[in-house]
């Protein structure tokens, strides 16, 4: 083990310092160092998705980055995806509309998703099923999570402040 | 109806899509200590030595146990036939697969944990292995199991016959045979396993765990470790998926026991994706043979059905599945003599268990596929044929069941319509195929094999005079939505909103005993019918004391209807529901409102009280230069009794097809010598986003008198018509009918080739 690293981050909206080993991934941090557990560890190599989040505004494993690579970094987690208590428009359609089930891909899922709609409002079905696509579900079958993007894209487009 | 029937968003959902539910992964204590398994490398050796010596000298680790350190008491779920309780947390003498456990660190963290155990030291005596079912059965095959009275690796077998046989075969115009090969599949659940125990100074155990059986993991773990059943407690908390593979007592909830109380520490275990791919349970591979008879017409005269499921090193819940298997080869449609032999065969790999469809989606793999061959041969329509011998209601299966209803020949109509099949199926272009395929599954099972004492379900509802009620119940959501089921029943039966009933659930400690958990599609109709139960005693209460308040002539019908309870005549005359508790209570002298309920099936045969039914086919077409299957299409039409959920049957459904897609083109657990070469899921493909084909459903609603509000079930059935479906589709679409599955390009591509050089 390695000496330990000072990182600074501003995370959901807040600067944060932590401590952290050279090896230690961003899921580690998250998880470990600033008790974020809303991302999840699905398999640690990068196959499945459940731990994605929002580095700088782009969806990234973050079993596969280093935290120390996150130095500076602006990151958004599940956690940060609510503001002041009002679900965002994702969150909502995904618990309406069956979207979730056991969950555990869901805020992953979630993250993927908003990088899409922030990126393509517009997203037709198969870009929104090809941006899903590194995010593993085993339980819905996909097909009511891309029912809740669709919904929530229709709900930004009507000019919802976000 | 007020809630029956309603597509109400599952009540965690808010806490699922924030991040905040909170997974046995995600549970931190203070001082908490983190463990991890030794497994073994090797697939069947006798343990000479262990030397934790080096490993316990490592700074920061607590505890290192090894088998040594276990009362090694055996375990297993089938408690009806100890014998078959097979299962140590770590071995002690032998191990027999590729992962079996040999033991256990407790470290400050994860990683030293890790560190630890390369520094244990195990001097194996390597023994000759046997990795298929037939190397596993030959003459001077090693013996897996040799500290019992088995004499060979068939662990158990299981015979069923009805009818004559013999006389079916002699008298039928058709008759066929064939053999089949099911893979072995893993459930691939996202949330790997994990759990978190704690030991008091009282001598109990707290083990929160991610199971579906809370109540199984509880007298497992009390028995393995010779403690009282109620010294421990279980508490599930939300679950990330299961579908089968977390319906027992696991080696890492036993370890993390041990070392809690050794240490005086929390301690917990998170097992990785490779530990679930490699060492997990999985669906039994088995190889089946089944000889069909038929009169000329296409009536099912007979059937003889031979299978062996490669087990693994252990029985798991093999014996269920072997038992069940035997049931589903006679669904679906009559027939008037059956005989089975299922033989469960112990192999030196890991264990097969319980999977989603349990014995079904191999079953109806071979009645499927054996129906439409049937029908190409006998030049009948696949539809009429399947219609021809279809279950309806009140037909027997001598001994074992009464279908209670059927929607099979319904939905079969259905989806034939809904595709124009008959127009589809008559067009042969190039590469383009439809099919169908039916199903059918057990709405809970009846057999006692965990030989409970306690009811299959039991509910406790208590009534509050502010209007809200608390349910408590041993049923465990793992995702399916059953927590918003079984609240959307209790809702609907007593009047009052949803949101306005909290649930306690799957926590040993609070809620009554039992309920078996979350497997057999049981928890809508028996957990339902408990809380049915329950709250019909607080109705009654409730019933009689604004009867007297209101001065009421018995005759009155009394209702519960939008928080209200009062006459039906004379809808003034009632109060509010919070008010009538208040009533109640004072009657009672300050004593609470509480209705207790239980469910068992009794006097329902042997299998299950009511079983659904569906119909799918599935659209399709093959890349003939590369052999990739396209999925274009699924459309399905079920029986699941009364629909309490559409979202979630829905989703149901949606996850079935999924799952079922998997399994007939591209899932499969390769293992050389034993050992998983796939144990990632990038080499373990499950379908991505992109993979999904377009989705369509009917439903055939038809009230069954025995689950609550005529409900049956919907989480398992679905699982199977999809992979027959798509095998009769491929057949359609190239002339090359796969009798073994996954149905992979090369297959497809080698048969294609084949047709070609003939």
């Amino acid at each position: 083990m390695g000496r330990k690293h000072v990182l600074a981050m501003r995370v959901n909206g807040e600067d944060v310092e932590v401590a952290v080993q050279p090896e230690e991934t961003l899921l580690e941090v998250l998880r470990e160092g600033l008790g974020l557990t809303g991302t999840k560890h699905g398999c640690e190599l990068g196959e499945c998705g459940a731990c994605a989040v929002l580095v700088d505004g782009r969806p990234v494993l973050s079993c596969l980055m280093l935290g120390v690579e996150c130095d500076g970094a602006e990151v958004q987690t599940i956690e940060g995806l609510a503001r002041e208590g009002t679900l965002h428009p994702l969150q909502e359609a995904f618990a309406d509309l069956g979207a979730a089930q056991c969950g555990y891909c869901t805020p992953g899922m979630l993250l993927t998703a908003k990088a899409l709609l922030d990126r393509n409002p517009n997203a037709s079905r198969a870009e929104i099923a090809e941006a899903l696509s590194g995010n593993l579900c085993r339980c819905t079958g996909y097909l009511q999570i891309f029912e809740a993007v669709e919904a929530a894209a229709a709900k930004l487009a009507g000019g919802e402040p976000r | 109806m007020r809630w029956i029937g309603q597509p109400v968003p599952r009540l965690d959902a808010p806490a699922k899509v924030t991040g905040r539910a909170i997974y046995a992964g995600d549970v931190t204590l203070p001082g908490m200590l983190h463990g991890r398994l030794l497994r073994s490398p090797v697939a069947h050796a006798r343990i000479a030595g262990i030397d934790t010596s080096r490993a316990a000298a490592l700074p920061g680790v607590k505890a290192v146990i090894t088998g040594r350190d276990t009362p090694g008491i055996r375990y297993g779920n089938w408690r009806l036939m100890p014998q078959t309780q097979d299962e140590l947390a770590l071995q002690i003498d032998k191990v027999r697969f590729i992962g079996d456990e040999v033991a256990a660190v407790a470290a400050i963290d994860a990683d030293t944990a890790a560190e630890a155990l390369e520094l244990i030291r195990v001097d194996y005596e390597p023994l000759p292995a046997v990795f298929d079912v037939e190397s596993a059965l030959a003459e001077g095959a090693p013996l897996i199991h040799d500290e019992g009275s088995l004499t060979s690796n068939v662990s158990l077998d299981r015979k069923i016959d009805y009818g004559d046989l013999e006389a079916a075969f002699a008298r039928a115009a058709y008759v066929r045979e064939d053999r089949f090969e099911l893979p072995s599949v893993s459930h691939a659940y996202l949330e790997p396993c994990a759990c978190v125990a704690e030991a008091d100074l009282e001598g109990r155990l707290t083990l929160t765990t991610s199971t579906q059986t809370p109540y199984m993991v509880q007298c497992l773990l009390a028995s393995a470790l010779g403690m009282r059943e109620n010294d421990v407690r279980v508490v599930k908390p939300t679950v990330g998926g299961g579908f089968g593979g977390k319906m027992e007592l696991r080696s890492w909830e036993v370890c993390a026991a041990i070392l809690a109380r050794r240490t005086g520490r929390p301690v917990k275990f998170v097992l990785s994706r490779e530990e679930e791919l490699a060492f997990g349970r999985r669906r039994h591979a088995m190889t089946i043979r089944s000889r069909l008879a038929m009169d000329r017409g296409g009536t099912i005269l007979g059937k003889d059905l031979e299978v062996w499921l490669d087990g693994g090193a252990y029985n798991s819940m093999g014996p269920t599945a072997t038992f069940l298997c035997g049931n589903f080869g006679a669904m679906l449609y009559r027939h008037p003599a059956y005989r089975y032999r299922g033989y469960h065969v112990y192999t030196n790999k890991a264990p097969a268990g319980a999977m989603r469809g349990f014995g079904a989606p191999q079953a109806l793999f071979v009645t499927e596929s054996q129906m439409s061959m049937a029908a190409e041969e006998l030049g009948l329509d696949p539809i009429e044929l399947r219609l021809k011998n279809a279950m309806v209601a009140g037909d027997e299966i001598p001994g074992v069941a009464k279908i209670s209803t059927s929607g099979l020949a319904e939905c079969l109509r259905k989806v034939a319509e809904a595709t124009s099949f008959e127009r589809k199926r008559a067009t042969t272009a190039a590469g383009r195929g439809i099919g169908i395929a039916c199903s059918s599954f057990i709405t809970g099972g009846v057999f006692n094999w965990f030989d409970t004492p306690h009811e299959f379900s039991a509910a406790e509802v208590r009534a509050h005079d502010d209007g809200t009620v608390h349910l408590l119940t041993m049923a465990s959501d793992i995702g399916q939505g059953s927590d918003t089921v079984l609240r959307q029943i209790l809702a609907e039966e007593l009047g009052v909103s949803i949101d306005r009933i909290r649930l306690t659930a799957a926590d040993t400690a609070l809620c009554p005993k039992a309920d078996l958990g979350t497997w057999g599609s049981r928890v809508t109709l028996m957990a339902g019918n408990a809380i049915l139960a329950a709250a019909r005693q607080v109705k009654d209460e409730l019933a009689g004391v604004v009867s007297a308040r209101f001065d009421l002539n018995v005759i009155h019908e009394i209702v519960f209807a939008d928080d209200r309870v009062f006459a039906r005549a004379r809808p003034e005359r009632g109060v509010s529901f919070g008010e009538a508790v208040a009533m109640a209570m004072r009657a009672r002298r300050g004593g609470a409102v509480i209705g207790r309920g239980a469910y068992t099936p009794r006097g329902k045969g042997l299998v299950t009280p009511t079983f659904s039914f569906a119909a799918q086919v599935v659209e399709l077409e093959v890349d003939r230069e590369t052999g990739v299957v396209r999925v274009e299409k699924i459309t399905t039409a079920h029986d699941s009794g009364t629909v309490i959920n559409p979202l979630g049957v829905e989703g149901q459904l949606h996850g079935s097809i999924h799952m079922a897609l998997g399994y007939a083109l591209c899932e499969e657990l390769v293992s050389r010598e034993g050992r998983t070469l796939n144990p990632t899921l990038l080499d373990y493909k499950i379908a991505a986003a992109e993979d999904m084909p377009a989705g369509e459903s009917h439903t055939v609603e038809i009230h069954d008198p025995e689950g609550p509000f005529g409900a049956k079930e919907a989480g398992e059935g679905l699982v199977s018509p999809t992979a027959p479906a798509v095998a009769d589709a491929i057949h359609h679409a190239t002339g090359f009918r796969s009798c073994s599955l996954p149905i992979t390009p090369e297959k497809i591509l080698f048969a294609l080739e084949k047709k070609g050089e003939e």
